[in-house]
């Protein structure tokens, strides 16, 4: 029983950390989390965005779990961005909703004997969150636009909110190896040698806008899809935790969708503007200072492929036994029509058989890794058509296409096979002399890195990229979105 | 416009299929299962949806934010709204409709028709004008607000008392645009044992708080007798609840253009989002290229609301011309009578495509600024009655009356 006057939901503001969880109530934990803030502040400051650190950003900010009244926006340096600790309402008659323990309550502790599996869970995800901010913390120099400046630094202090997340749940419900593990999410780096980021694709680096756009629409989406399997956890703070984050993680997706898709329309409106109908005809294209569309396919493929790597083995024991558990469920888990036990059913999976690539029939349990990766390529897809309509609508003959699961992987049934992007194998010279036509090149990254010179002029974008169709927070066209003091 | 138009058409909440990225917020928001997807299209069920707004906010594309009014029958369906690369335009209406969501809930939607009709068409908004939230708060789901202020704005003695009252929203979010108008629900029933109507109310104050970003709001309400919405409203003391509804409005607001001249005729209370849009140019844009025109009347100084305040507004900010029709001695003058003088030069504003007109105030006033705005034009050889209808398709023309 809580003596708190706070009406459910609301959010706490009183503590150093604002939060819907009773912290004030709660000192062990407030404590844990206030020793780890300093280590927090000190990370954010030499791995969060470069140079912008006493701008003034006009940032969203969750104040609320209330639909209505969950964000508001404002001028906010980002060091001083309030992190907080936000989980969706609990409701009390929840349930486990799938595994061995479907019909059970949904827990509010964690089971014994699911603790090393779910702080598994836990940390790779939150690892995730600190590893993108490192990856674009260089960004902000180049920026397009103060538009797309603050977005990006948008969604830096947001998946800093969700390490936040993943540290609250690790510093309430694991004692020891917690605080062990939230001490390591700030140790690790992106890229490094000696510390790794745990996951490939968050040790890439993200070297220009464009590569930007790719990782928000492919590698947040990946985010988004385990983020939602999560939510579906019988573990109940964990569930609500990512419903949340869900809200928040829509804007980075709509970052990566509406960005590659307004520098395919910058593109193709400069195109027609100079006469040309041949989007092969990149010297042409690329002399008008935009990017040419065949690059944009071959960052699609690279950011696809790695993304993929993401899911896993398609086949794994590992996700059986977490679906079995009750710990990560299927996407939209409570939305699909059977048993929710998949003791008996099967799944197809794509493998790799006698050198050829070929569908097996696999017991569904164990390939729910392949089956999650089949729901987020049916998303792709989705926001691929809506960019080919870009092109359609302009007139340019060109359409975007994600290449085959089994091009260019490095875990998994395809990991050391090489594939054409339409899914036929190679040998390893066919793919060296190929490579370049499917991947990004050398000289494909140094001409968009050229492109890359910031316009920081309100209201203003540069060459490569189309405006917004709509401002953020219904702001009009040359809001200040950034006021920039460079420290 | 009357309550039964309303009821007769319906009103449709769509998702944009060009600006949707299927984040599948709105579905995951949705508390009773309107929203659903395909693999192409996410859209919502017209049985299902209840317009409680839920979805709004968290969108994260503003795609979600869209309205079409329908004839009964003609509903969109699930199957169609799949199959689409784009919203279907707005279907043509009866007059007084407007094609943008002023308000969902009927009663409501009604009251402002009836407000907008002397503008003698569809309303538009300003193109610059912000896109508003409207509708987030209803009569079955009310905003409750905690009165912060409550000061009477017309001289001690005076006949009219017109009260300047300020409620907050604590840390729940009630955004409004300068123009845009509250539902204000009036504790209580009338005698037949129904709950009283909505009340309207103007926005007075400027969209980022009447305390810079103080997330509240103001509103100018003047004491009718036997009036049991203002009375009420008058009544309220500091510390207060009052349940609220909307935001509502979509088309009687500020445009945005710094070049936007603005031309605010009004009577009594009418003043109050005229107080909204000067405020909003002093905090946000000062020194802006439009002209602010005031043209105001009352009966007297004493009972002209925000009278001392107004004395202290810099004429470079808004031009100020308070017009009176009761000073002892004097020959009664009206605004339109005022207007009439300053013919060449409110016609140099009316020939330029930045120039806004917006009328607000009693129902009383429109035939006589009518009747002055074209003999203004007809003098200087400008044909109003082909002016207006272009400037109200425009966005530029705006009558709210009571």
């Amino acid at each position: 029983m809580t003596t708190s006057p706070m009406p459910a939901g609301a959010v706490d503001y009183t503590t150093k950390i604002p939060n819907n969880v009773n912290l004030a109530d709660d000192q062990r934990v407030l404590k844990a989390l206030e020793q780890w803030h300093p280590g927090y502040i000190d990370w954010w400051m030499t791995m969060g965005p470069e140079g912008f650190q006493t701008s003034d950003v006009y940032l969203r900010t969750a104040i609320s779990i209330d639909p209505k009244g969950w964000a508001k926006f404002d001028y906010v340096k980002m060091p001083e961005y309030r992190w907080g600790i936000l989980l969706a309402p609990q409701d009390d008659t929840r349930q486990v909703n799938f595994g061995a323990h479907k019909g059970e309550k949904a827990w509010q502790e964690v089971p014994g004997e699911y603790r090393a599996n779910l702080r598994r869970l836990i940390v790779v995800q939150g690892d995730t969150e600190p590893a993108s901010v490192e990856q674009q913390r260089h960004l902000g120099k180049t920026a397009p636009s103060l538009y797309d400046m603050r977005n990006l630094f948008q969604i830096n202090v947001e998946e800093g909110r969700h390490l936040w997340a993943m540290v609250y749940l690790l510093q309430k419900y694991f004692g020891k190896d917690g605080r062990e593990e939230a001490e390591g999410l700030l140790q690790r780096r992106s890229g490094d040698d000696d510390k790794p980021r745990m996951l490939g694709a968050f040790n890439e680096t993200t070297p220009d806008w464009l590569s930007l756009f790719m990782f928000t629409f492919f590698t947040d989406r990946d985010g988004k899809m385990q983020l939602e399997s999560l939510a579906q956890s019988g573990f109940d703070p964990m569930s609500r935790t990512c419903r949340f984050m869900l809200t928040e993680e829509a804007h980075h997706m709509f970052v990566g969708e509406t960005g590659v898709g307004r520098v395919i329309e910058r593109t193709c409106e400069a195109m027609k503007a100079a006469g040309i109908d041949d989007p092969h005809d990149i010297n042409r294209v690329r002399a008008l200072g935009v990017i040419d569309l065949p690059t944009i396919q071959k960052k699609a493929n690279l950011h696809f492929s790695l993304s993929l790597d993401l899911f896993g083995s398609e086949v794994s024991t590992n996700a059986a036994n977490f679906y079995n558990g009750g710990l990560k469920g299927r996407y939209m888990e409570t939305k699909i029509d059977d048993d929710h036990a998949l003791t008996s059913a099967t799944y197809p999976v794509l493998k790799f058989i006698d050198g050829q690539i070929r569908m097996v029939e696999e017991p569904a349990l164990t390939a729910l890794n392949m089956r999650l990766r089949d729901d987020y390529v049916k998303d792709c897809q989705g926001g691929v058509n809506r960019w080919n309509k870009v092109m359609e609508k302009a007139g340019i003959k060109f359409a975007l296409t994600l290449p085959s699961v089994a091009f260019h992987r490095h875990v998994g049934e395809f990991k050391g096979v090489h594939a054409t992007p339409d899914g036929k194998v190679l040998t390893e010279t066919q793919w060296a002399q190929m490579r370049d036509q499917w991947i990004p090149s050398l000289d494909d990254g140094a001409f968009i890195e050229s492109l890359m010179v910031p316009c920081w002029e309100r209201g203003k974008y540069a060459n490569w990229i189309a405006a917004p169709k709509v401002g953020i927070d219904n702001k009009g066209g040359d809001f200040e979105y950034v006021k920039i003091h460079r420290a | 416009m009357t309550s039964t138009e309303a009821t007769a058409v319906k009103k449709q909440h769509l998702i944009d299929p060009e600006i949707c990225i299927r984040c599948n917020t709105c579905e995951a928001t949705c508390p009773v299962g309107a929203v659903t997807h395909d693999d192409t299209n996410y859209v919502v069920d017209v049985e299902k949806c209840n317009f409680c707004m839920d979805c709004i906010s968290p969108c994260p594309t503003g795609s979600i934010d869209n309205w079409r009014t329908v004839a009964p029958g003609r509903v969109y369906s699930l199957s169609e709204q799949f199959s689409w690369t784009e919203l279907p335009k707005q279907g043509e209406l009866s007059d007084g409709e407007t094609a943008a969501a002023e308000a969902i809930e009927a009663e409501v939607g009604a009251l402002l028709a009836e407000a907008h009709k002397g503008s003698g068409g569809k309303a538009v908004a300003p193109a610059s004008a912000t896109k508003p939230s409207v509708n987030l708060y209803s009569r079955a789901k009310p905003m409750v607000a905690t009165v912060q202020g409550n000061f009477r704005i017309t001289a001690a003695g005076a006949e009219s008392d017109i009260r300047h009252i300020v409620l907050g929203f604590g840390e729940q979010a009630f955004p409004v645009l300068e123009g845009q108008s509250i539902g204000v629900i009036v504790p209580g029933t009338r005698a037949d044992g129904k709950p009283h109507d909505i009340r309207l109310y103007s926005v007075a104050s400027a969209r980022d708080g009447e305390k810079r970003n103080g997330n509240n709001l103001s509103l100018t309400i003047k004491r009718a007798e036997q009036g049991v919405g203002s009375t009420y409203m008058c009544n309220l003391k500091v510390g207060d609840k009052v349940s609220i509804t909307g935001p509502f409005g979509s088309t009687f607001l500020m445009p945005n253009d710094t070049n936007a001249n603005i031309i605010m005729i009004c009577t009594g209370t009418g003043s109050a989002p005229f107080r909204g849009f000067t405020e909003r140019r002093r905090r946000a844009i000062e020194g802006a290229a439009g002209k602010l025109v005031m043209y105001m009347g009352a009966r007297t100084p004493e009972e002209l609301p925000y009278f001392g305040p107004l004395q202290k507004v810099p004429q470079l900010l808004l031009e100020k011309h308070l017009v009176y029709s009761r000073l002892p001695g004097q020959p009664k003058e009206y605004v339109q009578d005022r207007m009439r003088k300053h013919g060449p030069e409110l016609v140099t504003l009316l020939k330029s495509a930045s120039t806004h007109v917006f009328i607000c105030g009693l129902r009383g006033m429109e035939a006589g600024v009518d009747e002055a705005l074209a003999d203004i034009c007809r003098a200087e050889r400008l044909d109003w009655s082909a002016l207006k209808p272009d400037m109200r398709g425009s966005g530029r023309y705006h009558v709210e009356t009571y």
